[in-house]
This record gives C-alpha cells, structure tokens and sequence, in this order.
C-alpha cells in the first residue's frame, strides 16, 4: 500500500496541471454577484488526507461555483515540487522545516499561519496481535516495524520520540509519507510502526497504543498561500475557511488539537 | 496529397523522436557532473545499485526458468483453459504494478492465503525481503519473455524439429540442439524486454518488499525517496539507471538481436 496512491494521486494532479496548462488558463474570479468561482490547487500533507477532503466538500458547498485541487503527499516531496515546478496556490505542511524550504525560496505569499497541532501514536494491527505495548517493545529484532523515512516529517519526528526514549528500532521498511506506515500494518504484514494519531484514527484494520506525553512531540502543522495564489480569490477563501471556525472544527473533527 | 501526407509522417516522427529525447536531455542538464563521482561513494546509492542488478538478473532468471515453458505450453499444446492461461500470461502487462503489489501480498503476504501456510509450515515471511522483490519484479516482467518466446516458438520452421526426429533425436536433444537455436533471437529479446522491464519496476516492488535501504531499495526506490529532499542525489541515481541500462540494451542488440 506504502506509496501507492500518493503517486496516482500526484500523477492526477500533474494530468490535472498538464491539461490546464494547454486550456487557456482559466483564473478564479468573483463575479458581479459576488459568488466566488474558480479553482485553486492545494498541496497538504498526506496526513491532512480526510480532513481536508472534508474541508473541501464544506468548502464547496458553501461556494457552489468553486473547487478545490488537492496534491497529497509527504510535506517534503511537496516542498520539492512547489521550489521545482510550482503548481500550487495553497500548502499546509506536517512542519516547519518544510514550510521554510517554501519560504527561502520566496514563493510564500505573507507569513506561513500554524493551524493545527498532532501527535504520534504507535500503530498496531487490529487486536494488537503482538502485544506491543509501549515505545521499548519496538526494540524487538523479531517485531517487524515500518517506520517513516527521516526525509519526510513524520520520519523525523518518530526519530526525535525514540530518541527520547532511547530506544533503536531496526525498521524492515521505510514509508515514503505518513500514509506508508499505516497500510503494512492495517494489512496485518507489519506488526507495528509510529504514525500520527489522526492517522491511527482514520485507519481501517489498525489501532493506537500511546506514547507518554513526555516522549511526545508536538506536530504544528502551518498553512501559507503561495505567490501563485495572486489574484486568485477561491485560494485565499479556502486559506481563510482552514483558519476559520467551521476550519478549525472539521480539524477538531478529525482528531487535530487547536494552535491558540 | 502524397506531399502532404510525407510532411505528416515526418512531422508525426518529429515529435516521436522529441518525446523520448526531450526528457533524456532534461535530466542530463541538470545532472551535477562535477559531484556525480562522489554521490557514487554513498553507501545508500551502491547499495541500491548493487539490489537493482541482483533483483533484476534474478527476477530474468526466474522468468526464463519459469516462462519457457510456458511459452512452450502456450505454442506447442493443446489444453482447456489455453486462452485464459494466455490472458492471464498478459494481465500484469496492464495491471498497475502497485494494484499487482497489493494482490502479492494478499496472496503471498503472512496473512495472504498462500503466505500463511509459508509462514506456518516452513517459517518463511516473504514480504520486506529482497525474495519479495525478485517475486514482484518476476511478476511484471515474466510476461514479456513469454510473449516474445511464444512468437519465436509459433514464427519458427518446425522442420528442422521433423527432421531431427526423424534421424533419431529424442525430444530433449531436438529441444536442446535444434528448437534452442532456432528461438535464440527471441529467447534473448525476450529476456532484454524482461530485464528492463524488472530493473525499472517500482510500484510492486515498494508494495510489496517495502523500502529499505540494503535490503529491499532498488534505485527507483531510492530515486523517489531521494525525490523528497536530495535532487541531486535522485537526478544522479535516475542517470546511472539510465547508463546502465542503455550499455546493456545496446550491448544486447548489436550482439544477439537481428537489425
């Protein structure tokens, strides 16, 4: 399952790209009855999957003449695209690090807003068939654990928790976004790995064990409009929806904590 | 209307020619030449290198294994089933390999129903090892061998196979020394089309062995992962694929393939 449909996805929005490349472009506009119509592209962290889908849907149905373009995948490879090819006009990244890629390279409109927070969770099959109970079970060489890449965030932020704990895992395979971890072991082919929280939740066939809050980290996960985003009123609408109430209550929805 | 339809076919060649070259010179551009021998000293780009052609020669070896005789079955017997064994010989030819990668595991996964009886009676595991793969990288590229050698084996002049029996030879020996020969050309296409197709192969490949580094990562893997924050390192990974597999392509034609 690992990286599957993050491709599919990324190869739709290239055709997608492609396509409205060759059409002549076709920019968002606010008409004289001031309906909001257009489109706008996102790039949002795989972990943002089924939130922001549902964003989207509220979104829409609040402006019947917009849509939403989503690009799902790691935060890292979607730094990459938007510093290499650009394409998009919104990015919500799982952390800083990436946002700041964005940002050296001068394509961020304003300041980056931090939107929502998360947390990782150690992921087990349904039923937890090997007993894994906490972070130092991870050490056993017979448990096979998928962990994240240390490119992508949630990699680098499953590292920082064992190194907390001082644990050291011997992973027998590395996801390529926080959506790799989860399907191996929803699958029942891996016995455990370390994904965030919403993850867990969104999971068929998997459950959490928790990490103590002291082993934690904190995931802020920031929003910016991109310069792309110029003249395009159906990005900034959909920016300020993510940041706004209903926004921030489909996030709470889904499992992600609030920024004050 | 001659002339015409000539400026369209060149035209149409044209554009063949700068769709496959275009992207070739794209990657040669932005290939970092000057640090392009010290990337090579990276353990994680050698290693990939070095699983790429092992899974790749293993993965040709089992289909030629497994897909001459397949092959031989296809063009030579008449069974019940013939035509659906031959649909499913070309079914992971269309497939999406990540759709092929997800139906190995739940076949050959630990709770596959294949892979569980592998589990309990011989205690093999096969997902996140290099065996799963060679098995994935087999699955997508053992239909292209079958497919030439099935054509060598219908095109060829069964003669020669009459003759030798006729003289004695028993159906080993007519096999080995006349039918062999005969079908080399597509035996050795065959195998080309199959090893390129398993040294590029990806979306099975991570499905289904995972991504880790000396163990299951092939250079497509390390070049999508390295697509995530090292350019440079993907770029350089994507032209030693593309070196290594245009030397032994173009090595392969002038040798066996007849022009």
């Amino acid at each position: 399952m690992s990286a599957g449909p993050v491709i599919r996805v990324r190869l739709l929005v290239a055709t997608a790209l492609v396509l409205g490349a060759c059409s002549s472009q076709n920019p968002a506009v606010e008409s004289e009855s001031g309906e909001l119509s257009g489109s706008a592209v996102v790039f949002a962290a795989a972990s943002l999957t089924e939130a922001f889908a549902e964003m989207a849907e509220a979104f829409e149905a609040t402006h019947p003449q917009a849509s939403i373009v989503f690009n799902f995948g790691s935060s890292s490879g979607l730094a990459t695209q938007l510093v290499e090819q650009g394409g998009g006009d919104v990015f919500a990244s799982a952390d800083a690090v990436q946002m700041q890629k964005v940002v050296d390279a001068q394509l961020v409109r304003g300041e980056p807003r931090p939107f929502v927070r998360n947390h990782l969770q150690i992921i087990v099959p349904f039923g937890n068939p090997a007993g894994v109970e906490a972070l130092e079970d991870l050490a056993d060489p017979d448990l096979k654990v998928v962990l994240a890449a240390e490119q992508v965030p949630v990699g680098r932020y499953a590292q920082k928790v064992l190194s907390k704990a001082g644990v050291t895992v011997n992973p027998v395979s590395e996801a390529g976004d926080a959506k790799g971890v989860v399907g191996p072991v929803a699958l029942g082919e891996a016995d455990a790995g370390i994904a965030y929280a919403t993850d867990v939740a969104a999971a068929d066939g998997a459950e959490g064990v928790d990490i103590p809050d002291e082993l934690n980290v904190e995931a802020t996960y920031p929003i910016a409009l991109t310069q792309e985003a110029a003249g395009n009123p159906v990005a900034q609408a959909f920016f300020d929806f993510v940041l706004d109430g209903e926004g921030r209550r489909i996030m709470g929805d889904f499992g992600f904590g609030a920024v004050e | 209307m001659s002339r015409a339809l000539s400026v369209l076919v060149r035209t149409a060649v044209a554009l063949a020619v700068a769709l496959l070259l275009l992207p070739v010179v794209g990657l040669l551009l932005r290939t970092p030449w000057s640090t392009l021998s010290s990337q090579f000293a990276s353990p994680v780009v050698r290693q990939a290198i070095y699983l790429s052609l092992v899974a790749s020669i293993a993965a040709t070896g089992l289909s030629l294994v497994l897909g001459v005789p397949l092959a031989w079955a296809l063009a030579r017997w008449d069974f019940p089933g013939r035509r659906l064994v031959r649909a499913l010989t070309t079914l992971p030819m269309v497939l999406p390999p990540v759709v092929g990668g997800v139906a190995l595991l739940l076949a050959f996964g630990r709770r596959g129903f294949v892979g569980r009886w592998l589990d309990e009676l011989f205690g093999i595991s096969l997902p996140f090892t290099l065996g799963a793969a060679i098995l994935a990288e087999t699955f997508v590229a053992m239909p292209f061998l079958v497919i030439t050698v099935e054509a060598g084996l219908r095109s060829m002049n069964r003669r020669f196979e009459d003759a030798a029996s006729s003289l004695g030879a028993g159906k080993w020996t007519t096999f080995r020394r006349v039918t062999l020969p005969l079908i080399a050309p597509s035996l050795w296409a065959g195998s080309a089309l199959a090893w390129a197709r398993a040294i590029g192969e990806f979306g099975a490949t991570i499905t289904f062995a995972g991504n880790l580094p000396g163990r299951t990562q092939t250079v497509p893997l390390a070049v999508f992962l390295a697509l995530e924050t090292d350019l440079e390192a993907a770029i350089t990974l994507s032209v030693v694929l593309l070196a290594i597999s245009l030397t032994i392509l173009v090595l392969l034609r002038d040798r066996f393939l007849p022009r």
